[in-house]
């Protein structure tokens, strides 16, 4: 077995406009099963993030618990990470953000984590618009406690063991969108083509953006009858859109079939672009996503790509009209009132 | 692309580069292991079985393989592969037990071998077992060809060719030593069933028309010929001031050897600027250690001779100029001529093949220059009977490719002496065997050692300027040979991939350190090396290529710079990657058991 990655890399592996390779982005080596579909999602955010530009210290990963959870160890090993408690990973980065809003937050989550005791904490950071990414890596099981059905297992899916699950699904997107969340995707771990652009994408966007990715548990959730495997999902699965991010105004060159491409400004100047295969709802439109949502359950398919956008939401900060700087950086000036204003203050308690 | 053939011996070979560049295609990193693993004795015997002299070669030889060797590609120094294989002849026991153990049951035919170099005596050692009568006739007065006359013993111990050379003739060849054959006419009419030639290119340049040449005649010597006196000591000393002409490893080994026998102002004089120097780097090093200066861009005018007395040579300063196809010219400079003093020069320019001997009415045909015509395959002349190898086949090389012509020869000669076509050559040796101990566990050590090239102690110049025959490298230690082993990436482990265990999860192609694994869409070559993760830019280096896959993809692995780290095995969730050692050992016509079952413990 082995516990260390070799350091040797390609010798002509490309370079970002800081200098830095991949390897600058990855973490160590990963523990979990082999062909686990959270390894293939921590690639996703390490090419993300290589691609982007991003400088890795100013990004935090912010997990609960499971092996969704556990996969911060294994990308941005130059970042940030908190491992924090079961189900409580928004708390602890709603007071990262407060404390510091310069920084880049990936929240990892599980279906476990996030859809049974860490239910209330997800629908509140959704409700205060907290700016992060957050991402489920939804394997419809409890994968690091030996693959229980989790609640978004759907109705009817068996069980390596062979039960069936009686319970509906708790559908995060929907629930998602119903919330308030202002940038809501669903993506597959197997199809970085569309993984990554949406990753980097909701990077960009200012308020909360969700990622419901589909991620295959090998080990206890990949037996036929089961909804959430490599084949079912590969068999089921609806891309409905390919998306190109374009971090700085563009000017687009590529040309797409006219009436099916859309662009949408995000709050920094940057694009999606999104070409549509199919055109049947508007993800600037809440309503007509939410009724794609449902239309796909019906017709048992995994719609993916970018559901819903909304970019003129405020978020948190905007709305709690937070001081500019983040704590660490003020200094005496502006963290001592003055013997005069403190007066004023204290007055104003009597 | 189509699927790959992996099925063809020579894909998995090629992935091997130190083997493949090997002319003998020694199964290198399988006795590196052995080394690492203490086993020298099997380490010994898997060298043997392949390049026949291992402790000759862990010395001189002239390592294709190192340029080859797939670590020069993630980081700066090959592996130390020859100076490895020497670790394992240093340190190995009992080896001649596990050789093919005489007297062998005769078969009744009878083959002639001309000349006792290591061609030569490849073809006795593959040839032997098989029952044939041989008869080697040397000029010298013992075996070994120019690894005794020429190499000079501060490189090649005489004990140490003497022990190989014996290993082979103790097999039961009939020798004849001190005897020059001047017709093979008469070799012909003895009736032999076949006869090979390994006499190989025995006459050194000249430079017969420089002013002064005759004058001086009695200080001026022919590098080969003087080293052979040398080794023979015939020779034992030489000027104060020496001049050596040349720039090739005969250069270095006349200066070098005349630092020993009293020549104190040694100086090398080459016409190509020192970067292109023919010799190996590490030998114009070793000769720049020894306080020999080597004085390049000068070609030679006239050998100057004062009453009857050489006193040095004249010189023209010349630059290298190289054209838009980089063809290099040697232009005068305008710089006056130079003249360098010395008391006996040595020229050192090159050797030649001669055949006065071969008889020219006896149907064997020649080219312009005198070369007999020689099938590249069979080494067989255009007189069916009569092959050649080594340095006679095709011109001076080296020990390890007269041996590589040695075993292919032997094989003609075996094919020939049964009357079956020579062309119809029998298929290495191969064997592909899974790694695989646990589920994360490989019967190899996988990991990847980060250090750099260990450096091979030397002896003290104080010391080995004085004795001719004191060895100047001492040799790893086994202790840092170990280190040196664990640089090894164990590229014959194969990374083999069966697609229909795929599920497509891409867990090979994200761990992968070495971005050496892509799924795609399928395309023609150009355009596949160019949709890669990394686009694979060195043509030299294959593309393993999968069948379709089920999401319409293929798998596509670029051997480029593949660690054989066994990562993308361990991580995938089918075993539909394994690592797989890949054991090839190149057609011999007497193939021993390999690799070597008996003897691993
Ligand atoms: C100075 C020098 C240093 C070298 N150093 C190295 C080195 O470090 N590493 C390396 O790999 N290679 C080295 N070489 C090259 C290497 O020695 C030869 O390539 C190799 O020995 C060729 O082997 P062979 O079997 O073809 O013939 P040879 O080794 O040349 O043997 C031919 C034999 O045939 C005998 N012979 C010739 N004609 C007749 C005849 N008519 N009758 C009877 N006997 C005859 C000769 O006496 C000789 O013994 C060196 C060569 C020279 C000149
Ligand atoms: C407070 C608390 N309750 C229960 C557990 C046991 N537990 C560990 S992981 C896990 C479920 C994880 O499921 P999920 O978030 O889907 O992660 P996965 O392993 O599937 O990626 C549970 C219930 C715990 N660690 N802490
Ligand atoms: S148990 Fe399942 S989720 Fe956890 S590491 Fe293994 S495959 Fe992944
Ligand atoms: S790393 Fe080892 S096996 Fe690979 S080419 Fe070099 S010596 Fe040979
Ligand atoms: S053995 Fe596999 S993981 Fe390791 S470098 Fe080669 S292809 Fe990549
Ligand atoms: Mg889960």
């Amino acid at each position: 077995m082995s516990y260390l990655k070799p350091l040797f890399r390609h010798p002509k592996l490309p370079k970002n406009k800081l200098g830095y390779t991949l390897k600058e982005y990855e973490g160590s080596l990963s523990t979990l099963c082999a062909g686990c579909g959270h390894d293939s999602i921590s690639a996703a955010i390490v090419q993300a993030c290589f691609e982007m530009s991003v400088e890795p210290h100013k990004v935090a990963k912010i997990s609960g618990i499971g092996c969704s959870s556990k996969t911060p160890t294994y990308f941005l090993g130059n970042s940030h990470g908190f491992n924090s408690v079961h189900g409580r990973m928004p708390s602890v980065a709603t007071g990262a953000s407060m404390a510091n809003k310069d920084m880049v937050y990936f929240g990892v989550s599980g279906d476990g984590d996030s859809a049974s005791i860490g239910m209330g904490q997800f629908v509140h950071v959704i409700r205060r618009n907290l700016n992060m990414v957050y991402i489920v890596m939804n394997n419809g099981c409890y994968g690091l406690t030996k693959g229980q059905d989790s609640a978004t297992a759907d109705q009817g899916s068996k069980s390596k063991a062979g039960s069936i699950n009686p319970f509906q699904a708790i559908d995060l997107a929907s629930l998602a969108i119903e919330l308030g969340a202002s940038f809501v995707a669903q993506s597959f771990s197997g199809d970085k083509q569309q993984l990554v652009p949406l990753i980097k994408a909701a990077m960009h966007h200012k308020g909360f953006a969700f990622l419901n990715v589909v991620s295959p548990c090998v080990t206890f959730n990949n037996n036929p009858g089961s909804t959430k495997s490599y084949d079912y999902v590969r068999e089921h699965i609806e891309a409905t859109s390919t998306l190109d991010f374009v971090p700085e105004m563009p000017e687009i060159k590529a040309s797409y079939e006219e009436g099916k491409s859309t662009r949408i400004a995000l709050h920094d100047g940057s694009l999606i672009q999104l070409n549509k295969l199919e055109t049947d709802w508007d993800v600037e439109d809440r309503i007509s996503a939410v009724n794609a949502l449902q239309q796909a359950r019906v017709k048992n398919e995994i719609l993916t790509g970018l559901i819903y956008v909304n970019t003129e939401w405020k978020d948190l900060h905007e709305t709690l009209n937070t001081y500019h700087k983040p704590l660490n950086r003020l200094d005496e000036s502006e963290l001592c009132p003055g013997e005069q204003n403190l007066q004023a203050i204290n007055e104003g308690y009597r | 692309m189509k699927p790959t053939n992996t099925q063809d011996p020579e894909y998995y070979h090629k992935v091997v580069d130190c083997q493949y560049a090997c002319p003998a295609h020694t199964p290198v990193p399988e006795y590196i292991r052995l080394i690492a693993a203490e086993k020298f004795t099997e380490a010994y015997m898997v060298n043997w079985e392949s390049n026949v002299f291992p402790g000759v070669l862990g010395r001189t030889c002239d390592r294709p393989c190192e340029p080859a060797c797939r670590r020069v590609r993630v980081e700066e120094e090959p592996v130390a592969i020859c100076r490895l294989k020497r670790v394992a002849a240093d340190n190995k026991g009992d080896v001649k037990k596990h050789m093919p153990q005489g007297p062998f049951e005769p078969n009744g035919k009878r083959v002639a071998l001309i000349g006792g170099g290591p061609a030569s005596l490849t073809v006795a050692r593959d040839l032997a077992p098989l029952g044939y009568e041989i008869h080697l006739f040397d000029e010298q007065v013992a075996g070994g060809g120019m690894m005794r006359s020429q190499i000079p013993s501060f490189r090649l111990p005489e004990e140490v060719l003497n022990e190989e050379v014996n290993f082979i003739l103790d097999m039961g060849i009939h020798t004849q030593f001190l005897t020059y054959v001047s017709s093979l006419k008469d070799v012909m009419e003895k009736g032999y069933d076949a006869v090979f030639v390994g006499t190989g290119a025995p006459k050194g340049r000249d430079l017969p028309k420089l002013p002064g040449r005759k004058e001086g005649d009695k200080h001026i010597h022919i590098g080969i010929e003087w080293l052979a006196n040398v080794a023979f000591e015939h020779t034992k000393a030489i000027s104060k001031k020496v001049i050596v002409l040349g720039g090739g490893n005969t250069a270095m080994d006349c200066c070098r050897t005349s630092r020993r026998l009293g020549g104190n102002q040694v100086k090398v004089v080459v016409r190509s600027p020192f970067e292109e120097m023919k010799a190996s780097p590490w030998e114009k090093e070793d000769a720049l250690h020894e306080d020999i200066e080597i004085i390049d861009n000068h070609v030679p005018l006239s050998f100057e001779v004062e009453n009857g007395k050489l006193i040095g040579m004249k010189f023209q300063k010349v630059k290298a100029v190289y054209d838009e196809n980089g063809k290099r010219q040697l232009l005068p400079t305008p710089e006056p001529d130079v003249f360098i003093e010395s008391d006996e020069v040595l020229i050192a320019i090159g050797q030649e093949n001669s055949f006065p001997w071969i008889e020219r009415d006896l149907g064997m045909e020649f080219d312009q220059w005198g070369m007999p015509l020689v099938d590249e395959l069979t080494f067989q002349s255009t007189l069916p009977k009569v092959f050649f190898g080594g340095d006679a086949a095709f011109g001076p090389k080296n020990v390890i490719t007269a041996v590589a012509h040695g075993h292919q020869a032997a094989v003609s000669i075996h094919l020939f002496c049964e009357g079956q076509d020579l062309r119809n050559r029998p298929s290495p040796y191969t064997n592909l065997v899974s790694q695989k101990m646990g589920i994360h566990e490989w019967s190899y050590d996988s990991s990847v050692a980060i250090d750099q090239r260990y450096i091979v102690p030397q002896a003290s110049k104080k010391l080995t300027l004085k004795d001719r025959k004191k060895e100047v490298e001492l040799g790893f230690d086994v202790a840092t040979a170990y280190k040196e082993t664990q640089r090894c990436l164990n590229c014959d482990v194969q990374t083999v991939f069966t697609e229909d265990r795929c599920i497509e999860c891409d867990a090979c192609m994200d761990v992968c350190p070495t971005s050496c694994i892509t799924f795609t869409v399928n395309a023609e070559e150009p355009d596949l090396r160019q949709k890669l993760l990394v686009p694979a830019e060195n043509p030299e280096q294959d593309l393993l290529v999968s069948k379709e896959l089920k999401t319409g993809r293929v798998m596509v692995k670029d051997e480029d710079v593949c660690l054989h780290c066994g990562l993308c095995a361990e991580r995938c969730p089918t075993s539909a990657w394994d690592m797989q050692k890949y054991f090839y050992s190149v057609t011999k016509a007497h193939q021993m058991q390999a690799p070597l079952p008996q003897i691993q413990k």
